[in-house]
């Protein structure tokens, strides 16, 4: 079985008010040493393990751009993993 | 002439649209269940406002898939008129046949209240019922109104005239003051290139009878009458 880890952030340059207010909470709490923040989604997927890894990560590079992210505001990353358990 | 309503999982102003439809405007109507997978002998469809899907993922990622999505798209591809509100809106932007995205607004709060929208042209198909420049009270209600689109886009809409709102002052102004959520350029609504595809944040439904406020919003549906 293959296992991915997708995770979708925004593209620098846009506006993520959540990290923001988060970031501006923890100078709050006394954490000044945090000096910045950013937010993103994260996606556990497990795929088929008859597939092919170049097959298994064209999946994941579909699903990816298709409904996990926005390519308008986001990017995405991943790992992929063979799980031979 | 007749509108069809989309009814998506979670929709919940797809009876305002229909009720302004039917007893306002006394037009034809009916409601399109979002498995549909042909659209017969609509001229106009709206995709009204809401949480389809319980905006899981990204406000309008899901309903996007959704299967009557195909037969919208080909039918707005044909020049059939199609009306997204709020979450219809988000729904036109995730299925790409309105370009640019919402996100949250830019204070992180849900906004729920009156804003003032200016009409910046009264030749399209939505708008014919307005003056140009005219100022348009109507309510908002939303957490991802936040319009953005690259420069190059923002360019080729102030070009091509596909800029249908801004949000301004009562007076018109265009300031930073009256935009709600951050939305670039004070975006409230735009249309396609052929201009038979229009999303919008307000609600023209929510003000569409005198009794309820403000029946500033009837004109997009009057336009729309007019129009066929």
């Amino acid at each position: 079985m293959w296992r991915a880890i997708i995770i979708v952030k925004y593209k620098e340059g846009i506006l993520d008010p959540e990290a923001k207010t988060i970031h501006h909470a923890l100078g709050t709490l006394g954490y000044h040493v945090v000096t910045d923040l950013t937010t993103g989604k994260y996606f556990e997927v497990e795929i088929d393990g008859s597939l092919s890894r170049a097959e298994a990560e064209k999946v994941v590079q579909e699903i990816s751009s298709k409904i996990l992210s926005n390519p308008v505001v986001q990017r995405f990353t991943y790992e992929l993993t063979e799980d031979k358990a | 002439m007749k509108f069809g309503v989309v009814v998506f999982p979670g929709s919940n102003c797809d009876h305002d649209a229909y009720h302004v439809i039917k007893h306002v405007l006394g037009a034809r109507v009916e409601y399109i269940w979002h498995k549909e997978t042909t659209l017969r002998m609509f001229d106009v469809i709206i995709l009204p406002g809401g949480f389809s899907y319980g905006d899981y993922l990204r406000a309008g990622a899901v309903a996007r898939f959704a299967p009557v999505m195909n037969a919208i798209v080909q039918f707005s591809r044909h020049g059939g008129m199609v009306l997204g509100i709020c979450n219809g809106f988000q729904i036109l932007l995730e299925a790409g046949l309105l370009p640019g995205a919402l996100i949250p607004n830019n204070h992180m709060r849900f906004r729920c209240q009156n804003v003032y929208i200016k009409v910046l042209d009264n030749t399209s198909p939505f708008t014919r019922e307005y003056q140009t420049a005219q100022v348009l009270r109507m309510p908002i209600a939303h957490y991802s109104g936040n319009y953005y689109a690259d420069a190059d886009t923002l360019k080729s809409l102030e070009d091509n005239g596909q800029i249908a709102f801004q949000y301004c002052e009562p007076d018109g102004t265009v300031s930073e003051n009256a935009n709600p959520n951050g939305s670039l350029l004070n975006i409230a609504g735009i249309f396609n290139p052929a201009r038979n595809v229009l999303g919008m944040m307000p609600h023209p439904e929510r003000a569409a009878e005198k009794i309820l406020g403000s029946n500033d919003g009837l004109g997009i549906f009057k336009s729309l009458v007019d129009h066929a």
